[in-house]
């Protein structure tokens, strides 16, 4: 017992829970966006995969780091364009049309990467973001080293989280991301163009995806290798269903789960005789749990999946 | 002379090979009630959705105050003055009332939503016209009679002067309807002017000054309503003279199901509270009742899709289990369901297929596990004929249906085989007048021919025309059976409204 109470009473841990946690609110609130207007995204695992490398592509060749985050936000953004062609002007299925995306954008992330890093056998390096004590509060005890002294990436997820939240439930935009995503009829017979909200949505929110890969190569990580967004797509789709499609449980949301991902990870160093497998499966386990809580009480966008076609009802 | 608020001037609507609208004219005063009338498919909804820009008229205009309304634009309709409450509500029913009220009403990209001063219009609007709401209720939280509301205020809300309603009393119960009519009336004594689309001679009666009937697109006749009368505009309306059909006395035989005394809870909630019935061969009984009281708790446990909680039932005198779906129809029950696009059809599914699926497994229509296409085909030509269901093919999907050919289907579906029984709920609503009088016929031959009927309705002309029998159905209580010679309209009010002592009373008091 004494153990456990070390582990989460240690400094490390919750500084890692946010670092942690980080491209997983990027990837949420991206998802969330989405489909708030109505669109399933799983394109989310391949942009993430490809605004790590695009991002960490950039800063390589020179640029500074905030380019890159920039050029990884773009490089989402037109994944998101692709994304919205398929499932809101053609209607396809958006299950298809996302995975195709993922599989798509991974396999070009791979190919450009070997292109321009043809033969290193250990990826070259470059030099990441790096921790900002917040003046005045990261000399407070404790929550001062575990908080406030994060990487700029971070604090941006944070705040990004908190004007989502302001945009969807404060401001007319908001509501028209909304209705578009719970009835896009209804949208348009308000004279609200449920398309261009799409488009607009599916671009932003993938360009959030983007920047959450970007923070693994830019801030979390100093290099790319092609398989390191390692599903954390697919749990960012489940903590949109997790927060009830809410940016601050999502907020919420992504640090939980963080905090059971770096735990596990204390644990194995410390406890003896268990498969490190096992523990890696907790957090996992623990999401499937929370999710089966949580998402009996969801309320689902209705039009969520539901391409929208104008005077079909 | 002044002005007409509205004048729609020579529309024509061509879908395909299709003219839904034929050169329409039509005009609307300041305080004005017009009822559009018409048969499914006459066009009226089309014509409304040209006014309000969903289509693009292929020739015609519409002027508002004079003034032309640019084509194929909603926001312009809207800014024009128009608003329209679609039969299928353009409601969210995960957001709150004042949500789906404000809804593209501000400019995009401001940085505040305006609540507060919207809060306050809407609430001084559903002050106005009587229109009760709470602006913080989710909106799926609320009635369908309350929704309604919403999509009125939402109009309103806009500034609509022009008010267009499309089959606004589909959805409702008899008695938010005349709620309803009763707001239409002040919205047009304050000076708005409205239009509303209906197929229901009752209410264009009591409801409109003016009404204007329409048949295939054309604009066929044009009455005020106190110089107009219920048969003419059915006639106008359909284009030949049609009558429902009445029963004819005749002798029920044995008795085919019985119930007593039996309950049904859903949930710990008691929806059917011992109730007894009998029903025989050759006669309809009809269950009569504002829905919402237990019918479809009645029509679920006769059509094993619900098990009962305590009672007996008899079938052709032997006690009987609870019932599967499968035992309902190798036991010869026929249903007609209430809903019928939920429970009666498969919409995305071919007609043939609808037309064999209860009976798929039955060697008529399958053979080692594989489905006879052809006899399926061949079966679903003959209810098509028989039935006279319009507008497909076998191989044609049935939610292509209209609501009337396709209630045809499922009756075709259920007595061709002439079933025993037959479990008919709400079997003609939302109809319009020539498929109910198609329906009810069918209903009529059902029972010459023996089968025992079951008709569960809150019509009462519907009941009063087919029913041998009546009884009432309040709170998931049963009333005591009486006969339909002695049932006037006064008497099934007052069961219908639980009083069925009073009832008894006044007819043995005597």
């Amino acid at each position: 017992m004494t153990l456990l109470f070390d582990i989460i009473a240690s400094v490390g841990l919750w500084g890692a829970v946010l670092r942690i946690a980080t491209p997983l609110i990027f990837g949420t609130l991206g998802a969330l966006l989405c489909e708030r207007a109505g669109v399933l995204n799983l394109g989310i695992e391949g942009i993430m995969t490809f605004g790590a490398m695009i991002g960490w592509l950039s800063v390589y060749h020179g640029a500074d780091l905030w380019t890159g985050l920039l050029v990884a936000a773009i490089a989402g953004g037109v994944f998101g364009l692709l994304h919205s062609g398929l499932t809101v002007t053609l209607g396809l299925s958006q299950h298809v049309a996302g995975l195709g995306v993922t599989l798509f954008a991974s396999s070009f992330s791979y190919y450009v990467f070997r292109l321009i890093v043809p033969t290193a056998g250990t990826p070259p390096t470059i030099v990441p973001f790096q921790p900002i004590a917040i003046p005045g509060l990261s000399t407070l005890p404790f929550i001062g080293p575990a908080f406030f002294t994060q990487t700029a990436p971070t604090y941006l997820a944070i705040l990004i989280a908190l004007m989502m939240a302001y945009i969807l439930f404060r401001t007319p935009l908001g509501l028209a991301i909304r209705m578009t995503g719970e009835n896009p009829h209804a949208a348009e017979a308000q004279g609200v163009n449920p398309m261009k909200v799409r488009y607009g949505a599916v671009i932003a929110g993938s360009a959030l995806m983007g920047m959450g890969g970007a923070f693994l190569t830019l801030s979390a990580f100093n290099s790319f290798f092609p398989t390191m967004i390692q599903g954390r797509g697919w749990i960012c789709i489940a903590l949109v269903v997790f927060s009830s499609w809410r940016p601050g449980r999502a907020l919420f949301g992504a640090l939980l789960f963080a905090f059971f991902d770096a735990f596990q990870l204390r644990l194995q160093t410390v406890v003896e005789g268990v498969p490190y497998q096992m523990f890696l499966m907790t957090p996992y386990i623990l999401s499937i749990v929370a999710l089966a809580v949580m998402a009996r009480r969801a309320r689902v966008p209705q039009a969520l999946m539901r391409p929208y076609r104008r005077g079909e009802r | 002379m002044t002005v007409p608020v509205l004048e729609i001037q020579g529309v024509s609507k061509r879908f395909g090979t299709n003219l839904a609208n034929d050169d329409i004219s039509i005009t609307l005063a300041k305080g004005e009630i017009v009822a559009l009338l018409g048969e499914n498919g006459a066009g009226k909804t089309t014509l409304m959705s040209v006014l309000f820009g969903h289509y693009m008229p292929d020739a015609g205009r519409i002027l508002i105050d004079g003034m032309e309304l640019p084509q194929g634009k909603p926001r312009a309709a809207i800014r024009a003055g128009v608003g329209m409450v679609h039969q299928h509500f353009s409601l969210a029913s995960n957001l709150t009332v004042l949500e789906n009220v404000m809804t593209g009403t501000e400019k995009l990209w401001s940085w505040r939503s305006g609540t507060s001063a919207a809060r306050k219009k809407l609430l001084a609007i559903s002050e106005r016209f009587g229109l009760k709401v709470d602006p913080d209720a989710r909106l799926g939280d609320l009635s369908v009679g309350e929704q309604q509301r919403v999509e009125i205020l939402k109009a309103l809300y806009n500034d609509a002067r022009i008010l267009i309603l499309d089959e606004p009393t589909a959805v409702l119960t008899n008695i938010e309807a005349e709620k309803l009519f009763t707001t239409l009336k002040e919205m047009a004594r304050q000076g708005l002017s409205l239009i509303f689309i209906s197929h229901k001679l009752d209410e264009v009666m009591t409801a409109a000054d003016r009404i204007i009937v329409l048949r295939s697109g054309k604009v066929v006749a044009e009455r005020r309503a106190s110089e107009t009368s219920k048969a003419e505009l059915a006639e106008l309306m359909v284009g030949r003279r049609v009558t429902r059909p009445v029963r004819e006395p005749s002798a029920p035989g044995t008795v085919a199901l019985e119930a007593a005394d039996i309950t049904v809870k859903i949930n710990g909630v008691e929806r059917l509270k011992s109730i007894s019935f009998r029903l025989r061969e050759g006669e309809i009984l009809g269950i009569i009742g504002v829905s919402g009281n237990g019918q479809a708790a009645l029509a679920h446990l006769l059509s094993g899709t619900l098990s009962r909680t305590s009672g007996t039932l008899l079938l052709f005198g032997e006690p009987i289990g609870n019932l599967g779906v499968a035992d309902v129809v190798s036991a010869d029950i026929g249903r007609i369901p209430e809903d019928r696009n939920e429970e009666g059809v498969i919409g995305e599914m071919a007609i043939w297929e609808n037309a064999v699926l209860e009976r798929i497994s039955s060697p008529a229509f399958s053979r080692s596990g594989l489905v006879n296409r052809k006899a399926g085909i061949a079966f679903a030509k003959e209810i098509i004929g028989q039935f006279d269901v319009r507008g497909g093919s076998p191989a044609s999907r049935a939610r292509l249906l209209s609501g009337g050919n396709m209630q045809k289907l499922i009756l075709g579906r259920n007595l061709h085989q002439r079933p025993r029984i037959l479990i008919a709920a709400q079997p003609a609503r939302g109809l319009d007048e020539g498929a109910v009088a198609a329906v009810h016929a069918r209903l009529l031959e059902a029972r010459r021919q023996g089968t025992a009927i079951l008709l569960i309705s809150e019509d009462l002309d519907e009941v009063i025309a087919l029913a041998d029998r009546i009884q009432a159905i309040v709170g998931g209580r049963l009333s005591p059976p009486v006969e339909a010679e002695v049932a006037e309209a006064r008497r099934l009010g007052l069961m219908m409204a639980g009083e069925w002592h009073e009832a008894w009373k006044a007819d043995h008091a005597i």
